[in-house]
């Protein structure tokens, strides 16, 4: 079995996963840095569900709302003619669920963080609110977006447990390289576990240094 | 005119403003902390809805926005700062070259907001919300976060910018002598309401409402250099001399002369064994209270006013009443210098 399947599919997913939070995040991530609206502790708690949520809860539920009788799945099977679970776009939606929060939260500190005044001072200078948050927010927020991709991506690379409910285990289209190291463990291949472990590992050390010594030299700015 | 009707609550302040404001000139917003002036500009540039409001986005009203404190955007160097609204102005009516010599931030065009002094940044965010070629300029005390010495320097500058740009702007402050200085015409509020709205001369000489009493009671004449002598310049305000200290006979011009209240007093006979220099013959015209000490006296000095802050118990003791004629005493007079030409770096 080829070493570089199940890394190629997590980074696949992580990156296509990444991607779709950026874009999907940065406006619930604006709405709540922003809004008064009392619906906000409701929202942010949604949001911040699965960092508290076992893995296998969500992907319990996941499960049933993705599955040919789910309200999600049937649509999909009616639109595509086959169903979402254990396929790859099913994992894709449910990593996308599972780290919302990780997106989510480093874009709406930044987004807090920003003084008002600037937003202010855009509008009254001709700038119309889309074109102040790409010209003055966006810029200024660089940070938060790095770290949520950065976590977003290293998240997604690291899931388990919703992947092996919703995806299961089909080499080159679920096999992540999370459950592919399971399987090798479970079969005995220590060899073949350590190869993929080390890659992991080694990644999440130079990523995270990574983040760390661009963080230092922007503060240092 | 422009009219500025506005209205709105928050919390326990209500704001209710309707007034007519002239579109060329200074027009200066006085009154207390809190008396609603940062509220009213900010539903004029839209930052803020209000009722009889026009519901117009911010960003579609032409008007440049001055803070208090100058918010520039940090990501980008002074000259994208400054050209950010002139980027997305309908018209490029004001000269930008015109606006960075006026505001002497040509040297600073490729710098960091952050490398900037607060009287730096102030000038850079003027000169952007110039630039957007704005119908009509507010400025919420953009003065107020700097200390003496960088107000001194800039004042000038806005000097420049009323005489070379004729764009309207009002301009709000709870310092008195900073819109004498400035202004033509005024606007007092308080709790929210206008209580006095006109000429800026006149309203400092007549207008009996006590924001513009105690210590801000005072009045701002004309004067056109004359003579130097002793480090002192003459000024004829076209009623009579009067002196100030410092040298002005270069300028050609007649400067404005601020003489507040407290620095003036009254006497019957002229004495001649005193050291205030400038004893100007007089009539009071008109006595109002001010606080329970003190009152305000209007004299008359041919065709222009002075105010006087004196105690009841001098009035009482001179018989002081309406036609009487006095000495006015001086004891200082504030002038507005023009702005050099040499501090503005060209």
């Amino acid at each position: 079995m080829n070493l570089f399947d199940p890394l190629w599919l997590s980074a696949k997913l992580a990156f296509v996963t990444t991607l779709i939070l950026i874009v999907v995040g940065t406006p619930i991530a604006w709405w709540l840095s922003q809004t008064p609206s009392r619906w906000k502790p409701i929202v942010q708690a949604v949001v911040a569900m699965p960092i508290v949520l076992p893995p296998t809860v969500l992907g319990f539920y996941l499960l049933i709302l993705l599955g040919p009788g789910g309200a999600v799945g049937s649509w999909w099977v009616s639109l595509t003619g086959s169903a979402l679970t254990f396929s790859f776009a099913g994992l894709v939606i449910a990593s996308c669920i599972y780290s919302l929060p990780f997106a989510v939260q480093p874009m709406q500190n930044a987004f807090a963080a920003l003084p008002r005044t600037l937003l202010e001072r855009a509008w009254t200078l001709g700038a119309t609110r889309v074109d102040a948050f790409f010209s003055i927010v966006v810029p200024m927020s660089v940070r938060g977006f790095v770290s949520a991709m950065v976590l977003a991506f290293a998240h997604t690379l690291g899931e388990f447990g919703v992947v092996l409910m919703v995806g299961g285990n089909i080499p080159g289209e679920t096999r992540v390289v999370s459950i592919s190291i399971y399987d090798h463990v479970e079969s005995l291949n220590y060899a073949a576990a350590h190869r993929m472990s080390l890659v992991l590992l080694a990644f999440a050390f130079v990523v995270l240094l990574a983040m760390f010594l661009v963080d230092r030299r922007w503060s240092r700015r | 005119m422009i009219r500025v009707r506005h209205a709105l609550a928050k919390g326990a302040f209500r704001l209710d403003v309707d007034v007519e404001v002239p579109d060329t000139g200074v027009t200066g917003v006085f009154g207390p902390s809190g008396s609603g002036k940062t509220t009213l500009l900010r539903c004029i540039a839209g930052l803020e809805r209000s009722a009889h409001d026009s519901g117009l986005p911010a960003h579609r009203r032409n008007v440049g926005y001055v803070f208090q404190r100058p918010a520039l955007f940090p990501h980008l160097d002074v000259e994208a700062n400054i050209r950010y609204g002139a980027r997305r102005a309908a018209s490029a009516r004001v000269d930008a070259d015109q606006v960075i010599d006026i505001l002497g931030i040509g040297e600073l065009l490729d710098r960091r907001p952050g490398t900037l002094s607060g009287g730096q940044a102030q000038r850079v965010a003027i000169a952007a919300a110039l630039l957007r070629s704005p119908d009509l300029v507010l400025m919420d005390e953009p003065l107020a976060s700097l200390d003496q010495a960088r107000k001194d320097e800039l004042l000038p500058y806005f000097d420049r910018l009323r005489e070379e740009l004729s764009i309207p702007v009002i301009y709000v402050s709870h310092e008195i002598d900073e819109i004498s200085r400035l202004c033509d015409h005024l606007v007092v509020l308080d709790d929210g309401k206008v209580v006095a709205a006109g000429s800026l001369f006149d309203l400092l000489a007549f207008a009996d409402v006590p924001q513009l009493g105690g210590g801000n009671a005072g009045v701002v004449l004309w004067g056109k250099p004359v003579d130097t002598e002793d480090g002192l310049t003459c000024f004829d305000f076209g009623d009579g001399d009067i002196w100030a200290p410092g040298d002005f006979t270069g300028e050609s011009v007649a400067l404005r002369l601020r003489i507040a209240a407290n620095d003036v007093s009254i006497c019957r006979e002229r004495s001649s064994e005193t050291t205030i220099l400038n004893v100007l013959r007089a009539t009071v015209e008109h006595v109002r209270d001010d606080d329970d000490a003190t009152v305000i006296v209007r004299l008359r000095l041919g065709n222009q006013k002075l105010l006087a802050r004196v105690t009841r118990r001098s009035v009482k003791r001179l018989v002081l009443k309406e036609g009487d004629r006095v000495f006015a005493q001086v004891k200082s007079v504030t002038v507005r210098r023009q702005a050099p030409t040499a501090l503005l770096g060209r």
